[in-house]
């Protein structure tokens, strides 16, 4: 259980919120992968039992660096008889109704067969996901909203499923993890940018997956702890090729998330990127603005894990130079790094940008709120 | 803003090897044979391609010839303009490149050899970092033995991104060398290309390859702290070079997070990722990646709450800045000095050592 | 301070912990091997409810590559973030010295002796002849 005491004495941060919050990070996971077995086709449950799926790794299941707690999960986030993040009913007790969640935009990561080296069983079980999101969770609490699974690593498939559920109210954004087999400006996403924008639909990219290159520019490291750290390296390279590669300028009205990888990194990026872009220019003369501009822009990032520095006012100066309207409160339930909307924000924020972090602009960027068409 | 002239230690400057046959005299016969069997192309790195606009800058270039390939140049651009006491060169000859370990020991041996000659020699305000093979911890010990004695000689240069992360225990017998040597481990921007340039692919750009740079740094300094590289020697230093530094702080802050809660995965990590930080670790001021809001700069400065970090660079013939603009606009007056003088000393400790 | 008696010894056997609620406040029991030791059920992290968290025992390293692993079920480690606690004194592994749990003392008082006073007794009547959980705030 949780006990939402006020708090007193050694933590002076935040309020006890208990305003509507969105929260743009929220993880169902089926019990067993026989869950999905009603939405994929014989075939494809047979490969599974026989196959089970490749997603460039070694482990057969679970993850190669693994957890510092079983299913990455908060202790006191598994259900009766299931896994963390398995139950609807748990989930809106402990979480959705106990924490005022009134927008709960569902990010399913595990599993993800967006990532699948197999083609045809990537596209079969992101469908698959995608309408077992509907039946299972959107369904049945109006709160949630969906996000698209697509098999990003083959265009065309991918555009498929967007058009499959373009105007589908139940969805709100499309969905990618961060380690692709290419980086994100590559060519070869085009097609994908140009369906989710045609169909008004941000892309979020979501920590992890498996571009089948090491995690870091200099080979594997040893660690979970490494590995979790590193999800703030991979997406600044994915910032990096979106903006140099010159998506923004072919695609005026994409809107991209980064989802579970920090945020503190984003204004030294952007600087850097300003610095350098404007002495090589003449690389990809595509670009007519400065890497901030199209990061100001295109791009909108969650808060969690929340960067936890010595001094809490120094992350408030993040969220000025990146701007409150871009910042959206994140939970990661039912994950171990979960932050509390109570007490996960420094004090002495003003009402408006607490507004806007916790709500507005997450209801502003899915189109939810009443200015959208 | 230019640098006040008190003596300036400029920790990261770049005499460029005119070429490989400058190297040749320096090669021991049998390598200087298989140099011509093979007919063994320049070791230029992609890391710089030769004609970039940030390879060097404009009017650092010379009509004929490399940047910073003679003393008269170093001497006249990257010296006297800022009245520099000292200046550190880091060779980026593209050794590390290679997969022989042992092509790449003789390469190196001569690489120091030229520095030593045609540089140390001949210019008292001149030190050097010893370039030792990387693909051979083993070899690459051998390389810091040779030229230890050398107080010239100042720190070891390793490359940011390599066969492993350099945290690794594979690469151990180097920072006991270093260290034992009271040499500082210099850690330079730079692949050897084992893999691509980011976690996600090969990218389409050399400015992606450049900015990335800074993300090679932040998991290069996470597997160096995880690992334990600075429990296990307490008295090594590390210095990043050109790495930037905007990105310190919020690093810190995030890998300091998940070190709380997942300490048990590294006990050897005994006090926060900031502490291990600002006792062993210095980051070179080029490229400072300021925003051109100089108070927002001096914001990112005091988030990295320790003013011994930065230590002075120009980073010639590398263009960073423009004209004689070597410091970023915003930097507290009261650290100008620990970073032009007081800190480099401090780090480096054969800086004040007399030449044998 | 006052001491208040929380529960009959009986209701947290060795290996336990019990969830209970002093001067409004939550507060965890743990019965290790006999011994009684009471937090309040609150990480100073993050908030998270340390009655959810799993004990384990302490990991230590004299180098990289060295484990040793002593004291189990003393060392507990929240819920939520994993930050670890000692349960006897309530000061993090991460930083001991800065960051702690509140820890409170708890003991064991006789029935008998309780109706003397002066404690403050929750709402479930004392029986003389057993044994009581008192932990002081």
């Amino acid at each position: 259980m949780n006990i939402h005491a006020t708090p007193k004495g050694e933590i002076k941060l935040g309020r006890a919120a208990r305003q509507p919050v969105a929260d743009c990070d929220l993880h169902p996971v089926p019990n067993s992968i026989r869950d999905l077995f009603p939405y994929m086709e014989k075939r494809w449950r047979d490969h599974l039992d026989a196959f089970g799926s490749r997603r460039r790794q070694g482990i057969y299941q679970g993850p190669v660096y693994p957890k510092g707690q079983p299913d990455a999960a908060r202790r006191d986030a598994w259900p009766p008889g299931g896994r963390p993040g398995s139950s609807l009913a748990f989930m809106q007790e402990q979480h959705l109704d106990a924490n005022a969640v009134e927008l709960g935009v569902l990010t399913v990561i595990n599993p993800h067969p967006g990532n699948y080296q197999n083609p045809e069983q990537s596209i079969a079980m992101c469908r698959a996901v995608n309408d077992w999101q509907v039946a299972e969770w959107i369904e049945k609490d109006k709160r949630l909203k969906g996000s698209i699974l697509t098999a990003y690593e083959h265009g065309a498939a991918a555009v498929a499923e967007i058009e499959r559920l373009a105007g589908d109210p139940n969805f709100v954004q499309v969905f990618f993890l961060s380690r692709t087999a290419q980086p994100l400006g590559n060519r070869c996403y085009w097609p994908i940018y140009e369906a989710a924008v045609r169909a008004n639909l941000p892309i979020g990219i979501h920590a992890f997956g498996n571009s089948g290159f090491p995690i870091t520019s200099s080979g594997w490291p040893s660690y979970y702890v490494e590995e979790m750290a590193g999800h703030a390296q991979s997406c600044q390279s994915q910032v990096t090729s979106l903006v140099l590669e010159g998506v923004f300028e072919a695609f005026p009205n994409l809107r991209i998330v980064f989802i579970e990888s920090g945020f503190g990194w984003l204004p030294a990026l952007s600087w850097r990127l300003d610095r350098h872009w404007n002495k090589l220019k003449a690389e990809n003369p595509a670009l007519n603005r400065l890497p901030s501009d199209y990061i100001r822009e295109h791009i909108w990032i969650t808060t969690q894990p929340m960067e936890e520095p010595e001094r809490p006012r120094h992350l408030l100066d993040i969220c000025e130079w990146i701007g409150w309207d871009r910042i959206l409160y994140a939970s990661d339930y039912p994950h171990w790094d979960f932050d509390d909307p109570a007490h996960c924000l420094p004090g002495d924020v003003s009402d408006e940008n607490r507004q806007k972090l916790f709500l507005n602009n997450a209801l502003s960027l899915y189109g939810l709120d009443r200015a959208s068409p | 803003m230019k640098p006040p002239r008190i003596g300036a230690i400029d920790c990261d400057i770049h005499p460029a090897l005119p070429g490989l046959s400058s190297l040749i005299p320096y090669l021991s016969e049998h390598w200087r044979e298989m140099v011509q069997q093979s007919g063994l192309h320049e070791l230029e790195s992609m890391n710089y391609p030769p004609g970039a606009p940030l390879s060097a800058r404009a009017d650092w270039r010379p009509v004929q010839g490399k940047a910073g390939a003679s003393l008269e140049q170093i001497r006249s651009q990257a010296l006297d303009p800022f009245g520099t006491s000292l200046a550190i060169c880091n060779c980026l000859y593209g050794v590390q490149l290679l997969f022989s370990e042992d092509m790449a020991a003789g390469l190196s041996r001569a690489v120091n050899s030229w520095m030593a000659r045609e540089w140390l020699d001949r210019e008292e305000r001149l030190r050097a970092s010893i370039v030792v093979p990387m693909q051979s911890p083993e070899l690459a010990v051998k390389e810091i033995e040779h030229w230890a004695h050398d107080k010239r000689f100042v720190q070891v240069l390793m490359l940011v991104s390599g066969d492993m992360p350099l945290g690794r225990r594979h690469f151990w017998p180097i920072y006991a060398a270093a260290a034992r040597h009271g040499l500082p481990v210099g850690i330079h921007a730079g692949s050897s290309f084992r893999y691509p340039t980011t976690a996600v692919g090969w990218t389409s750009y050399y400015a992606e390859d450049y900015v990335n740079q800074s993300q090679a740094f932040q998991t290069t300094l996470t597997s160096l702290i995880c690992e334990g590289v600075f429990s296990k020697y307490p008295e090594l230093k590390v210095v990043l070079i050109e790495s930037g530094f905007t990105w310190l702080p919020s690093h810190l802050w995030h890998l300091g997070k998940f070190w709380r809660g997942l300490r048990m995965e590294v006990p050897w990590v005994d006090r926060p990722p900031f502490e291990i930080v600002r006792d062993q670790v210095r980051l070179t001021l080029q490229p400072a990646d300021a925003p051109p809001d100089a108070n927002k700069f001096e914001r990112l400065i005091e988030h990295m709450q320790s003013d011994k970090l930065l230590l002075f660079s120009t980073d010639y013939p590398h263009w960073q800045f423009d004209g004689d603009e070597a410091l970023p606009d915003g930097l507290p007056e009261t650290m100008i000095r620990k970073i032009l003088v007081d800190n480099p000393r401090e780090t480096y400790p054969r800086l004040m050592e007399l030449v044998p | 301070m006052s001491k208040h008696v929380v529960a009959p010894l009986a209701d947290l056997p060795p290996g336990s912990r019990k969830l209970v609620t002093v001067k409004g406040r939550p507060v965890v029991v743990f019965n290790v091997d006999g011994e009684l030791f009471a937090l309040v059920d609150r990480c100073p992290h993050k908030g998270g409810s340390l009655c959810e968290g799993k004990l384990t025992g302490l990991v230590q390293s004299t180098e990289p590559g060295h484990y040793s692993y002593s004291r189990p079920g003393e060392i507990l480690r929240c819920p939520w973030h994993g930050w670890e606690f000692d349960i006897r004194t309530g000061k993090s592994q991460c930083e001991p010295e800065r960051i702690k749990a509140k820890s409170y003392a708890v003991g064991v008082e006789h029935g008998g002796e309780l109706n003397e006073g002066p404690y403050t007794l929750e709402t479930f009547p004392v029986m003389v002849e057993q044994d009581y959980v008192v932990v002081t705030i």
